[in-house]
Order: C-alpha cells, then sequence, then structure tokens
C-alpha cells in the first residue's frame, strides 16, 4: 500500500471538513475490509483515509418500537446480530449480517461500509431495500436522507458527493404480520461473493399479502428494488402461481452479466429460484411473528 | 505524503506496548516487521484465508484488514499470548495430540479463534465450529482432524 494520511476526526463536522479537503483523493474508512483490500490492490489510490469510528454517533446501534432501528454506519455486523430484539424485528437484516464473509470479518465490517462499498453483489443491500432502510448522509451542505434503493449508482459508485459520508442507516418499526428474509447462492457454505442474491419483505393480512418489497444482488450494476416483482404479490394469496409471477418480474429486472461466478442465463434463473425461496421465508416468518 | 511515523498505544498479550508505525502499515505488518513477533502468519493478505487472526477488543479479526493505527488504546492478543509459563493452552495441546496441523502455517490463526470461541461458547457442536472457523483456510488437513482437536480441547477445558 503506498503512503497515505490517517486522520480519526471525533465530530462529524471535523470529518465532513477532512474528506471535503481532498475530494475525491479522501474516503471514509468504517471496517476496513474492502477499502484496505482495494487500497492494497492498487484498485483505489488515497492520498487521506478518514476513520469515522471515533465519532461517537456512527458507532450507535439503537432501536425502539417507537423509533425504530438506527444503525451508526460503523456499527460491525455482529453488535447487530447479537442483539436479540433488533434480529427478532428485522430478521432480513439479522440474515445478510450473518451471512457477510466469517467471524473475522463480522467482528469488523459494518453495514455501512457494505452499502458505500456499492458492489452489485453487496449482501446487506438488498435487505435494507426490503426493510426500506433510509441512508443518513453529513456533507458541506447538512445532511440529507437517501432511500438505500438510490444510494448506489453503479459499481463502486454511490450518491455521496465530496465531503459526504455515510452516518448512519435508518429503519422503520416493522408492522404485524411483517416478516423479511436475504438470500444469496454461492457455490460454498461461507466466505464467498453471491452470484445472486434476493431480499424481500411481506405484511400479511390473514392469507393475503398487503405489502410486499423484493430486492436483487448481483444481476444488474448495483443491487436493485424490484418493484414489479413485490407488486406482483400485493392483495393476493401467495399461491404457486403468485410466488411464479413474482419471480418472473424478478427475472424480469435482472441484466446480469457473465463473468467467472456465472453466465447471465444461470444469474436470470437463480435469481428467480432465489426471490420465491425469500418470499416464502418471509412469508413464513410473518405467519409466526 | 507526510512521513512521520504514528505513535500508537495498545495492550499486547496483557503488557503495555507502544510501537511507531506508518499510515499505511496494517496490525500484522506492525506485530511481524515492527515488534518482530511472528507468531501472527501472513497468508492471503485480503482477509480470506485467516491466517493473520488475533484477538481485538474481545473480538477476532484479520489482523492484515486493520490498520497498525486503528489498535490505538486496544487491547490485541496473538497467538504468542496464548501459552502460559506453565504449558500449552489446551486448545494447542488438543491440536498436537489430533496432529490437527502439518505445514501449520494456518494453525496461529485457528488456535486464537478457535480459543474465541470456546471462550464464548463451551461447549459448541461439531456444526457451530465448522461455521465457527469458515474464515480459516487450511490446505493440508481436511479441517476433521482441526475440529476433532477443537471438540476435544473443548472436552479438556470441561465443556
Amino acid at each position: 500500500m503506498r503512503p497515505i494520511e490517517y486522520v480519526a476526526p471525533k465530530t462529524v463536522e471535523e470529518a465532513v471538513a477532512a474528506l471535503a479537503e481532498k475530494g475525491e483523493a479522501a474516503r471514509a474508512l468504517a471496517g476496513g475490509t474492502d477499502i484496505l483490500v482495494q487500497l492494497r490492490g492498487g484498485r483505489r489510490s488515497l492520498d487521506r483515509i478518514v476513520d469515522v469510528k471515533k465519532i461517537p454517533e456512527l458507532n450507535e446501534l439503537s432501536f425502539s418500537p417507537q423509533a425504530g432501528l438506527r444503525i451508526g454506519a460503523a456499527v460491525p455486523c455482529h453488535r447487530i446480530y447479537e442483539d436479540e430484539a433488533i434480529a427478532e424485528a428485522y430478521p432480513g437484516v439479522m440474515d445478510a449480517a450473518t451471512l457477510i464473509g466469517g467471524i473475522q470479518i463480522q467482528g469488523r465490517a459494518s453495514l455501512g461500509g457494505n452499502l458505500c462499498n456499492a458492489a452489485p453483489s453487496g449482501d446487506s443491500i438488498p435487505a435494507l431495500i426490503a426493510h426500506h432502510a433510509i441512508a443518513e448522509v453529513a456533507g458541506p451542505g447538512g445532511r440529507r436522507d437517501v432511500p438505500v434503493e438510490d444510494f448506489c449508482t453503479a459499481p463502486g459508485r454511490t450518491v455521496l458527493g465530496p465531503g459526504e459520508f455515510l452516518i448512519a442507516l435508518r429503519m422503520p418499526t416493522p408492522p404485524a404480520s411483517f416478516g423479511a428474509s436475504y438470500l444469496r447462492f454461492i457455490p460454498r457454505n461461507e466466505m464467498d461473493i453471491a452470484v445472486a442474491g434476493a431480499g424481500a419483505s411481506v405484511v400479511m393480512d390473514g392469507d393475503t399479502v398487503a405489502a410486499c418489497r423484493v430486492a436483487l444482488a448481483s444481476v444488474a450494476p448495483t443491487p436493485v428494488l424490484a418493484e414489479a416483482a413485490g407488486a406482483a404479490l400485493v392483495g393476493k394469496e401467495p399461491t404457486e402461481q403468485a410466488l411464479a409471477e413474482a419471480a418472473e418480474a424478478a427475472r424480469a429486472a435482472s441484466k446480469p452479466i457473465s463473468d467467472m461466478r456465472g453466465t447471465a442465463e444461470y444469474r436470470t434463473h437463480l435469481v428467480g429460484v432465489l426471490t420465491t425461496r425469500a418470499l416464502r421465508n418471509a412469508i413464513q416468518r410473518a405467519k409466526e411473528a | 505524503m507526510p512521513s512521520d511515523k504514528i505513535h500508537v498505544r495498545t495492550t499486547l498479550n496483557r503488557e503495555a506496548t507502544d510501537f511507531l508505525c506508518e499510515a499505511n502499515q496494517s496490525l500484522l505488518e506492525v506485530l511481524r516487521d515492527v515488534l518482530y513477533m511472528t507468531g501472527t502468519k501472513e497468508g492471503c493478505n485480503d482477509g480470506n484465508c485467516g491466517a493473520c487472526t488475533v484477538n481485538l477488543d474481545g473480538r477476532i479479526v484479520d489482523s492484515c484488514l486493520v490498520l497498525g493505527v486503528e489498535a490505538e488504546g486496544a487491547e490485541v492478543q496473538t497467538i504468542e499470548g496464548v501459552a502460559s509459563p506453565e504449558g500449552l493452552h489446551p486448545i494447542q495441546q488438543a491440536f498436537l495430540e489430533n496432529a490437527a496441523l502439518q505445514c501449520g502455517v494456518c494453525t496461529p490463526g485457528f488456535i486464537v479463534a478457535s480459543k474465541a470461541l470456546l471462550e464464548r461458547e463451551p461447549n459448541p457442536s461439531e456444526y457451530r465450529i465448522r461455521h465457527w472457523l469458515a474464515g480459516n483456510l487450511c490446505r493440508c488437513t481436511g479441517y476433521d482432524k482441526i475440529v476433532r482437536a477443537v471438540v476435544d480441547a473443548a472436552q479438556q477445558m470441561g465443556g
């Protein structure tokens, strides 16, 4: 890794100034599990890293039924899944936090970092979208909210402008009879990058799906909210026919590439299968909720 | 670029330890090249293999994915801190008795990771052990003897 400047501001304002001063040549550091690999491999070149873990707000994890969930952008995965109340209320987020990397990675990596890394395969992103997550961004112009489905703009690119960085992820408290799930396909059991992934959430009204959201990973330049896939189930009972229509809509929302992990055709098939399974899982959890 | 080294204060294997490092040095590089503690191994250097596993503030991490400067104020435990003056830790003994190593490069990482598991969960299932150790790769043993060693160690430790 070439020489770099390290700063560790203690306030949001200092971090914004440290990032803004260097523009594209500065980047926030949370868990570091992506950025340090990129810097070492020459895939990213920076003059300054701004360690945001000394800013108290970025380490805060809070949940209450009144206020919902707020995950500081630097909170590592393990803190999320070790909190029983959060794991129970946000099952899709729980799925993602437990399958990113191995135990060592989960000790450092944050969902905020996973989002800002903006990989098409980012495992937490479909789960966050399924849970209606909002990204809280701070920058030279103050704070703004960005729905997670609008956050990534291209592989490795986000809406963050010069001097901006992610403060926290906010999710509303799920309503009654809510369930969510994130599933991915990898050829190993652990420690791999999704060939395809699907996150789903449902709100059930008896046997009818009252609300539904489906989001997909690794089948487009960014994780995508497949609105038509969710809409295919709303107002219906989740019959085989209805689930097949949702899966077809998910396949239609996919624009995958072929690479060493799989062909476009393979990914399109997988994302339909995963969408059906994630929906079934979410519906089952909603019934148990 | 600034080249002044950074003064970092840590607790390393229960002893106050200060070091000087460059901002771009990983904790792994600091341990091996600055502090000459070469028990922690470099494998892939990108967070896949777990050979460089250390315990940082009670959590296992890949030390190749932590900057030395990020260890400021932290408590770090490495393989060098596992044995006591009285002898090997039961996990180390179990690795020996179960022949859970061949070339040995992955072994410090496996032992540090296994120790963290048994301190948290004294009697884990085989499935849980395999899941916990998914971030540690071994290209020699086929893992079976490693898993048996951890089961054995748990029994020895009264789990």
